[in-house]
């Protein structure tokens, strides 16, 4: 029985291949209820009461929208480019979702747990730009060009200072993968002073400034209000995607809202811990990670709600000023600053 | 013959059919996309003989920045392709030449180390298993401990390219309106609004 073509190739690539379901799967689920949160904390703060007509609490309103967009017909215009109009909401959708391989979801739970995962990650979501370009550039109509010309912009800004805080943090924990970088902040700040493991270990305290760096770039990275300018309706309808119908249109606003749930899976495994318990007793020990995992993810979720709900949008000089002279330069010298810390006191 | 085999004809018949694609689509945006998944499958080749450090890095660079503003450049000019193309056959033969030169050098790259298996280890920095350190670590060894004048020396020259451009593009007009946020926060009531006691009947 070893060494056949069986044992070697098909049953990993089945096992793989299951996983990679079952994280689709669970991750589907999961932004369709991100949705409905994001619609109801953005309704509670309006003094509204948000979706609450489909299921109890309204909470089969994703999967009614799910069905209303596949049911409609899909509208192309006439003066589309069809191949690459179709394409772009396959490609943002794909790459949104491809990059969840690499996620470690708990200590062990991750499909594919290779060297450079941050790297990966970053590579792969700085390709989702091309997926908006796309749409904009093949509906052959203004506001989409608008902004997606807007949103190319705004993203390759903000990923230099995505960069460099991963940079920061890669500088503490001296490895490109991501599990280890969980595993890094088992020791930090508070085990120095003496404390037992807690969430003092974790990232965020000692980067506290790249942390809020990494929120804030975090939603101009995946199109957010307040720097949802590629979509602003008031001046462009719905940007890159005024031309989309039907599924096409429900794959963009997949693959925006996946992307959305990357940047904060990204920012609990760099920042918080990933599925570190916040204090280290048995009974915090004895929950399974994932649900830390999920607690922080959602946990940084709501505040990005929230950042929808009472931040008016920027505009678009004072965005790509933010970015580019106030943002990268603090990047930078904390890069700077951290190596040395690190160097001098021989902790690297 | 494994999975590797398979994989890499794959990438490198995506790579070569979408290069070729490149030069014969006839929408420049078309060509820009092909070009990009060049790159890609390009990326996968590193991933196959294990660099996978370089694979990550062309993702990024390549794909993420660089024909990002290529894409956007085409994207902008209003290019009549079918002018361009009428001047192939004009410029075919200089193509040509540049084609053959490339191809032959490559050739001598390889044949040297195909004929001469021994030279690959005389090499001044052997390349070390990949078990004992990653290639992500081996190339940081090679560019900031080995080489790093030279690299630094390389980022200078990028550094006053970048400058050179600039202050050549750079063109400052007069007369427009700038929105100074420092000077907007900082204003008063005593600097904004100017008071006057107007008498009845008369104007200020």
């Amino acid at each position: 029985m070893e060494d056949t073509f069986f044992s070697i190739y098909a049953w990993p690539a089945l096992v793989m291949i299951a996983q990679s379901l079952l994280v689709l799967v669970c991750l589907l689920v999961f932004i369709a209820y991100i949705l409905y949160a994001d619609r109801k904390v953005w309704a509670a703060v309006q003094l509204r009461r948000g979706p609450n007509v489909v299921g109890p609490w309204g909470l089969f309103q994703s999967f009614a929208d799910l069905l209303k967009f596949v049911f409609k017909e899909p509208i192309i215009p006439s003066g589309a480019n069809k191949g690459v109009f179709l394409l772009a909401p396959l490609v943002s959708v794909t790459l949104a979702l491809a990059t969840w391989a690499v996620i470690p979801f708990n200590e062990t739970w991750v499909i594919a747990n290779i060297n450079v995962g941050i790297l990966y990650v970053f590579a792969i979501s700085s390709l989702e730009v091309y997926g908006i370009i796309m749409a904009g550039w093949a509906s052959n109509s203004k506001y989409p060009f608008l902004g997606a010309l807007r949103s190319a912009a705004q993203m390759v800004s903000y990923e230099v200072s995505i960069g460099f805080v991963i940079v920061t943090v890669l500088l503490c924990v001296g490895s490109l993968n991501l599990s280890d970088m969980v595993f890094a902040q088992r020791e930090g700040l508070g085990t120095m002073m003496g404390l037992p493991n807690s969430f003092l270990d974790w990232h965020w305290l000692p980067l506290f400034p790249m942390f809020i760096i990494f929120f804030i770039s975090g939603l101009a990275e995946t199109n957010r209000p307040p720097f949802d300018l590629p979509e602003a309706e008031s001046e462009l309808v719905a940007g890159y995607m005024v031309e989309y119908s039907s599924a096409p249109y429900m794959m963009l606003m997949l693959g925006e809202y996946a992307a959305i749930l990357l940047i904060c899976s990204l920012t609990t495994i760099l920042f918080l811990g990933g599925w570190l318990p916040p204090v280290d007793i048995w009974i915090l020990n004895w929950v399974p990670g994932i649900v830390w995992f999920i607690i922080k993810v959602v946990l940084i979720f709501f505040g990005y709600s929230m950042v929808k709900a009472f931040v008016p949008r920027y505009r678009y000089d004072q965005l790509m000023r933010l970015g580019w002279k106030v943002f990268l330069p603090i990047s930078l010298i904390m890069v700077i600053i951290t190596a040395f810390v690190l160097k001098l006191m021989g902790w690297a | 013959m494994g999975l590797q085999a398979v994989f890499f004809y794959l990438f490198a018949f995506v790579a070569v059919a979408s290069a070729f694609m490149v030069i014969s689509a006839r929408n420049p945006v078309h060509s820009v996309l092909f070009l990009i998944l060049v790159f890609f499958n390009a990326a996968g080749l590193f991933l196959l003989t294990g660099a996978e450090f370089l694979a990550m890095i062309l993702l990024v660079v390549y794909i993420g920045a660089v024909a990002v503003l290529f894409l956007f450049v085409v994207m902008m000019l209003d290019i009549d392709f079918a002018e361009l193309r009428s001047g192939v056959l004009q410029y075919a033969p200089v193509g040509i030449l540049i084609g053959l030169i490339v191809a032959a050098e490559l050739i001598v790259v390889i044949g040297g180390s195909v004929l001469t298996p021994q030279a690959a280890r005389a090499i001044t920095m052997p390349i070390p298993n990949p078990a004992v350190r990653t290639n992500t670590a081996v190339l940081g060894d090679v560019l900031y401990t080995h080489y790093v004048y030279f690299f630094q020396i390389a980022g200078l020259v990028l550094l006053v390219a970048m400058i050179g451009a600039i202050v050549l593009t750079l063109r400052h007009r007069q007369n427009i309106k700038r929105q100074d946020i420092s000077r907007q926060v900082a204003r008063s009531p005593e600097t904004a609004v100017e008071v006057v006691k107007v008498k009845s009947g008369q104007g200020i």
